[in-house]
């Protein structure tokens, strides 16, 4: 079942598009489940078919064409890197070297304490920014070195 | 119209019409994969790139509007260069082993590889292997790797089937075509996908490695199943059907055919099958000669003719027989003087007999209904009754028709339904009144038939306003309304609406011969000697019964009744293709052939006469079923049975060219009684799908899908709070002298009173009538 809280928010979107449209209110609603629960699991998934009046395999299919939605849990916050070509000739390479030390997982990987998870992103249109990542695919942290990673990690763990 | 030019040649093509319309007409071929004619254009597999004159780069000529002018050139050297490069890159991730692939041989991949790639690749590194998924009973993913993504499959689940059960998941280099988690594809058409499929990715699970393509000698026959009459080209191999595809027929199945059309001929291979004739003897089977069993079955017939009257020997068959069969079982009776033969097994209103104008049909061609604006269905289990015709509405609809609903199920028709009244069965004349009502209020006519003191219901209203405003209207009655008991009343209410907005007016065949057994006059009230009808041969039992296809307890109306009726006769012949229940019952078992294995002709709904051969030769002794019933014929001195051909029996009982003169839907005058249901629950039967005849029954695959499954007994919610039952519980359904103990279901969407329980399954075979009162209690 979709919380009460995910419909409000999906109903709120849905006043945005046409009536006989409610599909189009897919990405969103996708995007209110991960906010909620880290990640979306099938179940969400067919769900969301349910509300929204659409099959439970075209849901699937946008969650899974998109790279910023979660398919399994990643952890209280995902951090996503950049290794596309922007990135990398700046240092991309160093950065996820440094984090998979520092946090001891790989990409797609969650820490034991279920803290971290870490994903491989693709371009997020802040090449200027490079090398960078994002938190929980919400905010945008550029030009990264390990002096910047560890404050980074340090805040978050306050938090 | 525009003037395009293509390869040199000038054709006139429709504006907005496409390049690939345009090389169509012309007779050009432009090779591709995920173009097809009857889906929407995607225009992803870039095959059918060709140069455009003044365009910079080659163009996919299925998405590229004709513009006039327009010079094209399919194989000029940038677009032989662009066509090689797609083949190329095509191939990077598609296996090249074609000799150990079950498409090989009949795949348009290979075919065009062949005409228009290069001979070698340049792509030396692994290929992308994806992992095989479990979707169903019918259809195979083994092959999955093989997939080059044309997303046929998906758009034919959502446009033609009108469910999307198939995807694309991922994307770029690991986009693959899957299932939402592993869950089936039950889509009634699916197996279309494989004829769909321009690779091997999906193919035919029963049929997969079975046989080589150019093993096979392809036959022409005619679906036995529903009332549409698919065309179809018979597979075989070394004497034995190994498998059924569609042969396109724009007029009837277009180029689609039903899972059932496909799958059903397992059941030829059966091991129930009966190949030799059995005589009961002291209480034993005992294979005999042909000669002895017929004469056996003639010296019954005419001893118990002699000495009990020939008013006592009774015909039951099966609308699924040809028209041979049944135009010969006819005379056959008529000719040992008993009119006690009839076709409708499941119908249990007969009080139209001798009132109809002719053989009830669709009332107009199948092709029409695609240019219908409005429809009434009555009474449907449409998707799964006749999945094409459903298919039909469904692009109707697509198309801006609106569909109305009156049933007393609401299952999902995979289609927007503008406006239904789902109602017990007892109340279904009472609410085609009330729309009848209120379209006269809209139309402002004056009613011939009493409707004064219904009341309409919003619903009815609403499909009144609905059927008011299209100019092309339909009112077709599904089986549920040609078994209702009130079957006569529910068609007249029908014609009278279909009349007052101009519509047609028509019924849904239920089997490949529902409107030839009319006309080979296979009903009690037709040809000079009358008789009994399907009910009352069995209410008023008779001392012998020929079954021709039947088995009783799971094509009658009324098992329960069908059975003692069996039980109690002095002598029961089976013409039959099966060992089935009659061994239980009957004194003789005649071995005779299913349609893939004698010759004959269906009578489609739309009054459409399709003969064709027998595609195989019959199994063992089995014989085709006219054959035996012309040496039965002779055997007992009837006259005129000395046809040599099938072909010689059709002429004598039906003249093609005058088939359209009889049909007609119009019936006399019918006393309407619109009083609603009392209380007490009321007994609402679907065939299912995969029940409806002998030959689908023992279908192997087709078995094992999901609309198969064991019935269920369904009762709406609140009605299973007041039995104090539980989804998911046992629960005790008795009626008449019997109960069977069943799993509920909980279906809210069953109108209150209502219980719904499939007929024409072993499971429910004990029961009694489609229709009527039943109790439900929890076991």
């Amino acid at each position: 079942m979709l919380s009460a809280h995910i419909q409000d928010q999906i109903n709120r979107e849905l006043k945005k598009y046409p009536v006989d449209q409610k599909q189009s209110a897919v990405m969103s609603a996708l995007r209110f489940v991960q906010d909620e629960k880290g990640w979306i699991a099938t179940d969400d998934m067919a769900d969301i078919a349910a509300f929204l009046g659409m099959p439970q395999m075209a849901v699937y299919e946008v969650a899974t064409f998109y790279h910023m939605y979660n398919l399994k849990p990643m952890g209280k916050t995902t951090l996503t890197v950049c290794t596309n070509l922007s990135c990398t000739l700046c240092g991309a390479e160093d950065t996820v070297a440094y984090l998979k030390s520092k946090l001891g997982i790989g990409f797609n990987e969650v820490t034991a304490d279920g803290k971290y998870g870490m994903r491989e992103g693709e371009c997020m249109g802040a090449c200027k920014d490079a090398p960078l990542m994002t938190i929980n695919n919400k905010k945008l942290c550029g030009r990264l070195t390990n002096d910047k990673i560890d404050h980074i990690l340090a805040e978050l763990d306050k938090s | 119209m525009i003037n395009i030019e293509i390869d040199g040649k000038l054709v006139e093509t429709q504006r907005g019409s496409t390049v690939m319309d345009a090389a169509h007409k012309a007779g050009v071929y432009i090779p591709h994969f995920c173009y097809h004619k009857k889906l929407s254009i995607s225009a992803n597999c870039r095959m059918c790139l060709v140069e455009v004159e003044k365009a910079p780069k080659p163009l996919p000529a299925c998405a590229t509007p004709a513009a006039d002018g327009m010079k094209v050139h399919t194989h000029s050297e940038m677009a032989v260069k662009a066509q090689k490069g797609v083949m190329e890159f095509l191939l990077i991730n598609h296996p090249l082993d074609c000799p150990i692939c079950d498409q090989g041989g009949e795949c348009q991949l290979q075919d065009i590889a062949m005409g228009y790639g290069g001979g070698a690749s340049r792509y030396s590194e692994e290929k992308r292997v994806v992992n095989p998924k479990e979707i169903g009973e019918l259809i195979s993913t083994k092959e999955m790797s093989r997939c080059i993504q044309c997303t046929r499959c998906v758009r034919f689940g959502q446009e033609i089937a009108g469910i999307m059960e198939l995807g694309m998941a991922n994307r770029s280099e690991q986009a693959q075509i899957m299932s939402f988690v592993n869950s089936s594809v039950d889509s009634e058409l699916s197996g279309n996908m494989i004829d769909l499929c321009p690779v091997g990715a999906l193919t035919s699970k029963p049929f997969r490695y079975t046989a080589r393509s150019w093993e096979l000698s392809r036959r022409k026959s005619v679906s036995p199943h529903d009332g549409l009459g698919s065309n179809l080209a018979v597979h075989v191999k070394d004497n034995k059907v190994v498998r059924v595809v569609p042969v396109e027929n724009e007029a009837i199945n277009e180029c689609w055919i039903s899972d059932k059309d496909r799958f059903s001929y397992e059941g030829l291979n059966s091991a129930e099958r009966l190949t030799r004739p059995m005589i009961k003897q002291g209480g034993q089977w005992i294979e005999v000669e042909w000669a002895a069993a017929l004469e056996y079955v003639a010296n019954g017939l005419k001893q118990l003719g002699n000495s009990a009257g020939a008013e006592q020997i009774a015909a039951l068959a099966t609308a699924h027989s040809t028209f041979e069969e049944l135009y010969l079982l006819q005379k056959l009776m008529r000719g040992l003087g008993s009119g006690n033969v009839d076709f409708r097994l499941r119908q249990s209103d007969f009080s139209a007999d001798g009132k109809l104008s002719g053989a009830p049909w669709l009332g107009m061609p199948v092709a029409d209904i695609n240019a219908c604006d409005r429809f009434l269905v009555v009474g449907s289990f449409l998707r799964k009754d006749q999945p094409l015709l459903a298919q039909r509405i469904r692009q109707a609809v697509k198309l801006g028709a609106n569909a109305n609903i009156v049933h007393s199920a609401d299952d999902d028709l995979l289609m927007p339904v503008a406006n239904k009244a789902i109602v017990a069965p007892a109340d279904f004349v009472n609410t085609l009144a009330q729309i009848l009502k209120a379209l006269a209020t809209v139309k402002q006519v004056a009613l011939t038939a009493d409707v004064s003191q219904v009341e309409v219901s919003d619903a009815a209203a609403k499909i009144a306003a609905s059927l008011a405003s299209g100019s092309k209207v339909a009112v077709l009655l599904g089986n549920f309304a040609q078994q209702h008991p009130q079957a006569a009343q529910i068609a007249s209410l029908a014609e009278q609406i279909a009349a007052l907005c101009d519509g047609k007016f028509g019924f849904l065949g239920e089997a490949a011969n529902s409107v030839g057994g009319y006309l080979a006059g296979a009903v009690p009230f037709a040809g000079s000697v009358h008789g009994m009808n399907a009910q009352q041969m069995l209410e008023k039992p008779r001392k012998a019964y020929l079954l021709l296809n039947v088995e009783p307890e799971l094509d009658m109306h009324n098992p329960q009744l069908a059975m003692s009726a069996m039980k109690s006769a002095d002598m029961v012949v089976c013409l039959s293709a099966y060992k089935h229940h009659g061994m239980d019952y009957a004194d003789v078992m005649l071995p005779v052939a299913p349609f893939t294995e004698t010759s004959g002709t269906f009578v489609n709904t739309e009054g459409r006469a399709q003969s064709f051969k027998g595609a195989v030769k019959p199994l063992g002794d089995a014989r085709p079923a006219w054959k035996v019933l012309r040496v039965l014929g002779n055997l007992l001195d009837v006259p005129g049975f000395e046809f040599d051909s099938s072909e010689a029996a059709r002429d004598e009982g039906l003249n093609t060219a005058a088939i359209a003169d009889k049909l007609n839907n119009h019936m006399g005058e019918t006393k309407l009684d619109v009083t609603v249901a009392g209380s007490g629950l009321q007994r609402v039967s679907d065939v299912p799908i995969y029940s409806a005849d002998a030959l689908v029954r023992r279908a192997a695959s087709l078995q094992k899908t999901h609309d198969a499954a064991t019935p269920c007994v369904m009762l709406n919610g609140s009605e299973l709070q007041k039995l104090g039952i539980q989804s998911g519980d046992n629960a005790r359904v008795t009626q008449g002298d019997a109960s069977v103990v069943l799993t509920v279901q909980v279906n809210d969407q069953l109108p209150q009173g209502a219980v719904r329980i499939a007929a024409g399954h072993p499971a429910t075979a004990a029961l009694g009538a489609m229709f009527g009162t039943i109790t439900v209690e929890r076991a």
